[in-house]
C-alpha cells in the first residue's frame, strides 16, 4: 500500500507544479502580505502631516510645535491663524490631526497646571486617530515633565520673587501616567499582524487548497473511479494533505524568515515549540478542509465556504486587527471557535513574548481539542460512494 | 463446451434521486463474455443503473451481484473486479498520457509491464502521445486512454457509460473494434449508449427508457419483434412528404430515417400503389415505396408509442 | 438568389498548424447544409470563423452579407447559435430565457410578448412557461432552445451538435423544426455526429484535415463513394485523415 501512497503523493505533487500560476500565487502570498502590512498599510504612525493653530505664541508652544515636528511621528504641515481654519482642514483632509495652543499657554501650565492644549484628531479612522492621539500626548507630557524638572530649578530662583506658582506648577507632575509599553516598545504593528499573517497562510494553504482539491475530484469525475478503485479513501485523503503540509512549511519558513530578517521582529521564545504549534495548526486546518470537502460538491462552493468562514472570521475575530476585547460578547463568543484566534495566541506568546510553552499550553489544548473534532467529524462523514 | 455463467444479475432495482424515479424496477442478466448494451436517451436511467454495479450507488430497493458478489455487501470485492469508465472523460488532464496509466495502474496494485499485453492493442496507439497532457487530446484518443486505464489492473467486467457520446462515427466504430477484441479475450462489458446503431454491435440489449426497461434480446430478436408492415417512402419534397404521410389514415407512425421516411401501417389493408396514388393526388413527384427492414431504432420509436408491452 | 454564406479560402493557422486549410463554399437561403467531420477535422474552428468569433488567417467569408473579418459584429446580429453544450440557463425559467435572448439580439421590446407567446403554443409549451428550464426533459431543452435561438428570425442560424444524446422520436421532432425554420427562409448550418440525419440536409459537406474533401447532396455523393449510406461515405473519407487531431 506504501507504494500506491507514494504515487499518490506525486501526482499531487504534479497537479500542484503544473498549475504554475496557483503554485507562485500560493508560495508569493505570504511575502506580499508581509510586505502590504509591514510597509504599505502599516497601522504604525510615520511623519504624518499635522496642523498647529498656535494662539499663544510663547516660547512653550513653540517648543512644543517644535518637538513635535522633530519626532519621527509628526510632521507640522500646516500653521493655522485662526480657529475656524481648524474645520477647514478636517473637510479638506490635510491634516488627521490639529493641535491647539490657547492663549498664554505657557503661564497656564507653568502657573494653574491646567493643560491649555488641546488634540482635535479626525475620527473617521478611529484607530489612526487613537494612535495620533497618544503619540502627542506622550510627547507633551514629556515636554511637560522636562520643562517642570527644568522649572523645579528655575522655581527657586523665582520663589524669591514671592511666585508661589512653581510648587502648584510641580504637583501634576506625580499624576502624569507613566506610560510603559511592554514586548513591543516602539509600537510596530509587524509584531501585532506577523501571527495574525502566519494564522490566516496556513488556513488558507492547508484548508482551502485542501478543500478546493477533493472537491476538483468530484467536479472532474476523477473522484469516481478513484471510489471504484480498491484503495482505502483515507489514503488518498492522507496523500491530499502531504504536498499542501509541504507548501505550508515552506511558507511558515518563509514568514519567520521575512519577520526576522526584513521586519525585525526577533523570535523571543523557542523556535522548536513555535515550529511545532505551527504544525498542529496545520493539522487542525487540514482537517477543517477535509471536513469542508465532504460538505460541497463544487469548487466554487468549497472556496466560497472556506473564504466566508475560515479567512474572514481569521482576518475580523481572531485579534489579528481588531482587539476582540473590545467586541460585543456575541462575537467574543464567536471568536472562540476560530482555530487561528488561539494559534495567533500562541505565536504571540512564544514569537514575540518569549514565554514558554506551558504559558501557552491552555490555548496548545483547545487546538489539539479542535483537530480531533475536525477529522472525526470529516472521517464520519466521508462517502465511500456518491451518495 | 461449458455453459457461460451469468456474470451480473439485477434483480427489481429500484432508485431515486430526490423526486425523480431514475429506475423502476429493472432486472436483466449479463452472461459471461458477452457484450451488453444498455441504450436509450439522455436520462432514460442508464448511469444510474451502471453506478449502481460499479458500487457508487446503493439501490433503494432490489439486487443486483456481479459474479455472484453483491454490489452493497461486497462492494470491496467487486471494485477491484471491475473496469468502470464513467460518463464524462475522467482523467487527470493536466498529468500526461503514461502519468495517468501508471497512476491507475498503482491504484489497483499492478504496474503497466504486468498488464501491458491486455492493454497493447488500444494503447499502442496513443503510445506516440505518451508525453502529451490528456487535456490536450483529441475526443477519440480520450477515449482510448480512458479505456486503457479502466483495463489496467486486469478487470473481469468493464462497465463503460457513454463511452461513444460525442465521438465522430469513425472513432465510435473503432472503439467498437476494441471492444470486440476484449470479448474475445473473455471480458464481460457493459456499456451504455444513445446511439441505436450500435445496437448491431452488442449480443444483448436492453432497450430502456424513463427508468425501464421496455425490451431485451439479442438485435436479432429485438428487430423479429417488430411484427406490423413498415415502409420506406421517398420522394421530392420529402418534409410535405412527411406531413401528408402522417394525415394517411392507415399510417399509425411516420418519420424521417436517413434519406428516406419509415411508415409504420397499422395492418395490411393498404398496397404501396394506394399509398402511391393517394400522395401523387396530393402533388408529390418522384414517389418511391418499398418495403423497409426494421432497425433497433424503429423499434425503440414503437415501444416508445406502446409502452405497455410485455417482455420477450 | 445571393448565397447567404460565401466562402472563398479561408484559412486559420495556430502556430504552425493549419486547422482549417482553405475552403471554399456557398450556402444558398433556406438551405439546410450539413457540416460533417471527424473530432478535430476542423468544424468548430470554421464555423467559430463564420460567426465571427475568431478570425481567418487569410481568404474571405461572407456572412449575411457582411464580412466575416471586418465586421463580425453585424454578423453577429443576423445570426443565431445553439449547442448542445450551451443552450440556455437551466436556473432562469423558460419565459424569463425567452426574454434574456430576445434582448440581446435586440428584439423590440413589444415585440417579445406576443412572440414568445406564439413560440411556446407551437411547441405546446404554453403550460411550461414558467418551469425552471433545467426541470425540462433533455429533448424539450434542446427544441426551446433552437426555437430561442431563432427568436429574432435571424438568416441564418448555426446548430452544433444539436441532438447528442437525444431520444430518437424526440430527435426527429427536432428536424422537423428544422425543416420548418427552412421552410421559412432561415439557413440551417448543423454539424451531427448522427449519420442518418446527414441524409435530412440539402447539401452536406465532409471535412478532412481541415480540408473540404466532398461537398454535395447525400443522394450524388453516395453515388459518387458507391454507398448506401452517408455513414460510408464518411467512414470512406475520413479515414484518409493523416493528421493527428489537435
Amino acid at each position: 500500500m506504501s507504494r500506491v501512497f507514494i504515487f499518490f503523493v506525486r501526482k499531487e505533487f504534479l497537479h500542484i507544479f503544473r498549475d504554475v500560476r496557483t503554485m507562485v500565487i500560493l508560495l508569493g502570498i505570504p511575502v506580499v502580505q508581509l510586505i502590504l502590512f509591514g510597509f504599505a498599510i502599516s497601522t504604525e504612525v510615520k511623519n504624518a502631516r499635522i496642523a498647529v493653530l498656535d494662539l499663544s505664541r510663547d516660547a512653550a508652544s513653540r517648543a512644543v510645535t517644535e518637538r513635535l515636528d522633530a519626532s519621527a511621528y509628526f510632521d507640522v504641515g500646516w500653521h493655522l491663524e485662526h480657529p475656524g481654519d481648524v474645520e477647514k482642514v478636517f473637510r479638506e483632509g490635510k491634516a488627521p490631526l490639529v493641535v491647539v495652543f490657547s492663549e498664554r499657554f505657557q503661564q497656564q501650565m507653568l502657573h494653574s497646571g491646567s493643560a491649555g492644549i488641546q488634540l482635535i484628531a479626525d475620527a473617521s479612522d478611529p484607530n489612526y486617530a487613537t494612535t495620533l492621539t497618544r503619540y502627542a500626548e506622550a510627547i507633551i507630557a514629556d515636554f511637560e515633565r522636562e520643562l517642570q524638572a527644568s522649572d523645579g530649578v528655575a522655581a527657586d530662583g523665582l520663589s524669591a520673587d514671592g511666585q508661589p506658582g512653581s510648587t502648584q506648577a510641580a504637583a501634576p507632575q506625580g499624576i502624569v501616567p507613566q506610560l510603559t509599553i511592554l514586548y513591543n516598545p516602539r509600537l510596530q504593528s509587524a509584531y501585532q499582524f506577523v501571527p495574525g499573517v502566519l494564522g490566516m497562510i496556513l488556513m488558507l494553504i492547508c484548508a482551502m487548497m485542501t478543500a478546493i482539491s477533493i472537491v476538483r475530484e468530484k467536479e472532474t469525475g476523477t473522484m469516481e473511479v478513484l471510489l471504484v478503485s480498491p484503495v482505502r479513501p483515507i489514503l488518498i485523503i492522507l496523500a491530499k494533505a502531504v504536498p499542501y503540509f509541504v507548501l505550508s512549511c515552506v511558507n511558515l519558513a518563509t514568514v519567520l524568515l521575512l519577520s526576522v530578517f526584513v521586519l525585525g521582529v526577533p523570535v523571543a521564545g523557542s523556535l522548536v515549540w513555535l515550529v511545532l504549534v505551527s504544525f498542529l495548526f496545520v493539522f487542525v486546518s487540514l482537517s477543517l478542509g477535509l471536513l469542508v470537502s465532504t460538505l460541497t460538491r463544487s469548487q466554487v462552493v468549497a472556496m466560497l465556504i472556506s473564504g466566508m468562514s475560515f479567512m474572514l472570521p481569521v482576518v475580523l475575530l481572531s485579534g489579528m486587527m481588531f482587539p476582540v476585547e473590545h467586541m460585543p460578547r456575541v462575537l467574543q463568543m464567536l471568536s472562540h471557535m476560530i482555530p487561528a484566534k488561539w494559534f495567533i495566541i500562541v505565536v504571540k506568546d512564544l514569537m514575540i513574548k518569549g514565554a514558554g510553552i506551558s504559558a501557552a499550553l491552555p490555548e496548545v489544548l483547545v487546538l489539539c481539542g479542535m483537530a480531533v473534532v475536525f477529522v472525526t467529524l470529516s472521517l464520519l462523514n466521508f462517502k465511500h460512494r456518491l451518495e | 463446451m461449458k455453459q457461460p455463467a451469468e456474470t451480473v444479475t439485477v434483480r427489481h432495482l429500484r432508485k431515486s434521486h430526490g423526486n425523480t424515479l431514475a429506475l423502476r424496477d429493472v432486472s436483466f442478466q449479463a452472461r459471461a463474455g458477452e457484450i451488453c448494451g444498455l441504450i436509450g436517451p439522455d436520462g432514460a436511467g442508464k448511469t444510474t443503473l451502471l453506478r449502481i454495479l460499479a458500487t457508487l450507488l446503493v439501490p433503494d430497493s432490489g439486487q443486483a451481484s456481479i459474479e455472484g458478489l453483491d454490489v452493497v455487501k461486497d462492494y470491496r470485492a467487486i471494485r477491484s473486479r471491475v473496469g468502470y469508465m464513467p460518463g464524462r472523460f475522467s482523467l487527470y488532464q493536466d498529468l500526461t498520457v503514461e502519468e495517468n496509466l501508471h497512476f491507475f495502474a498503482t491504484l489497483f496494485g499492478t504496474s503497466v509491464q504486468e498488464n501491458y499485453e491486455l492493454i497493447k492493442d488500444i494503447y499502442s496507439q496513443i503510445e506516440p502521445f505518451r508525453k502529451r497532457r490528456a487535456g490536450a487530446l483529441s475526443g477519440g484518443m480520450k477515449q482510448k486512454l480512458a479505456l486503457s486505464c479502466a483495463l489496467i489492473h486486469q478487470p473481469s467486467v468493464l462497465l463503460l457509460d457513454e463511452p461513444t457520446t460525442g465521438v465522430d462515427a469513425v472513432s465510435r466504430k473503432e472503439f467498437w473494434g476494441m471492444l470486440g477484441r476484449l470479448k474475445l479475450q473473455g471480458l464481460t462489458i457493459l456499456v451504455s449508449t444513445p446511439y441505436m446503431d450500435e445496437a448491431g454491435q452488442c449480443d444483448q440489449i436492453s432497450l430502456i427508457s424513463e427508468g425501464e426497461i421496455l425490451r431485451i434480446g439479442t438485435p436479432v430478436e429485438i428487430v423479429r419483434s417488430f411484427r406490423k408492415p413498415l415502409w420506406n417512402a421517398r420522394g421530392d419534397d420529402m418534409h410535405r412528404l412527411l406531413l401528408n404521410l402522417r394525415e394517411h389514415p392507415a399510417v399509425e407512425a411516420c418519420y424521417a430515417f436517413g434519406g428516406n421516411h419509415h411508415l409504420t401501417l397499422r395492418d395490411d389493408s393498404l398496397t404501396p400503389a394506394e399509398l402511391s396514388a393517394y400522395l401523387s393526388d396530393r402533388g408529390h413527384a418522384g414517389i418511391r415505396i418499398a418495403e423497409a427492414v426494421p432497425g433497433v431504432e424503429d423499434c425503440y420509436m414503437e415501444l416508445l408509442r406502446t409502452p405497455q408491452q410485455t417482455l420477450l | 438568389m445571393k448565397p447567404v454564406i460565401e466562402v472563398d479560402r479561408l484559412v486559420k493557422r495556430f502556430g504552425g498548424f493549419t486547422a482549417v486549410d482553405h475552403i471554399s463554399f456557398e450556402v444558398a437561403p433556406g438551405e439546410i447544409f450539413g457540416f460533417l467531420g471527424a473530432n478535430g477535422a476542423g468544424k468548430t474552428t470554421a464555423m467559430r470563423m463564420l460567426c465571427g468569433l475568431s478570425k481567418p488567417t487569410s481568404g474571405t467569408g461572407k456572412v449575411a452579407g457582411y464580412d466575416i473579418a471586418s465586421h463580425p459584429d453585424e454578423v453577429k446580429k443576423r445570426i443565431g447559435y445553439m449547442s448542445q453544450k450551451f443552450s440556455l440557463y437551466g436556473d432562469l425559467r423558460v419565459w424569463e430565457n425567452i426574454r434574456l435572448f430576445a434582448g440581446i439580439y435586440g428584439v423590440p421590446q413589444r415585440e417579445i410578448a406576443p412572440r414568445t407567446d406564439a413560440l411556446l403554443s407551437r411547441l405546446d409549451f404554453a403550460a411550461e412557461r414558467n418551469t425552471l428550464v433545467r426541470d425540462l426533459p433533455l429533448g424539450w431543452k434542446q427544441k426551446l432552445s433552437f426555437s430561442v435561438s431563432v427568436f429574432h428570425h435571424p438568416g441564418i442560424v448555426f446548430l452544433d451538435e444539436p441532438t447528442g444524446g437525444v431520444d430518437p422520436v424526440t430527435r426527429r421532432k427536432f428536424w422537423e423544426l428544422i425543416y420548418q425554420a427552412a421552410d421559412e427562409g432561415i439557413t440551417v448550418f448543423v454539424t451531427t455526429h448522427y449519420m442518418d440525419e446527414a441524409e435530412y440536409c440539402h447539401r452536406v459537406s465532409v471535412m478532412v484535415d481541415g480540408r473540404i474533401e466532398a461537398l454535395d447532396t447525400p443522394e450524388r455523393l453516395k453515388q459518387q463513394f458507391g454507398a448506401t449510406e452517408m455513414d460510408e461515405v464518411f467512414q470512406q473519407l475520413a479515414r484518409k485523415a493523416q493528421r493527428q487531431e489537435l
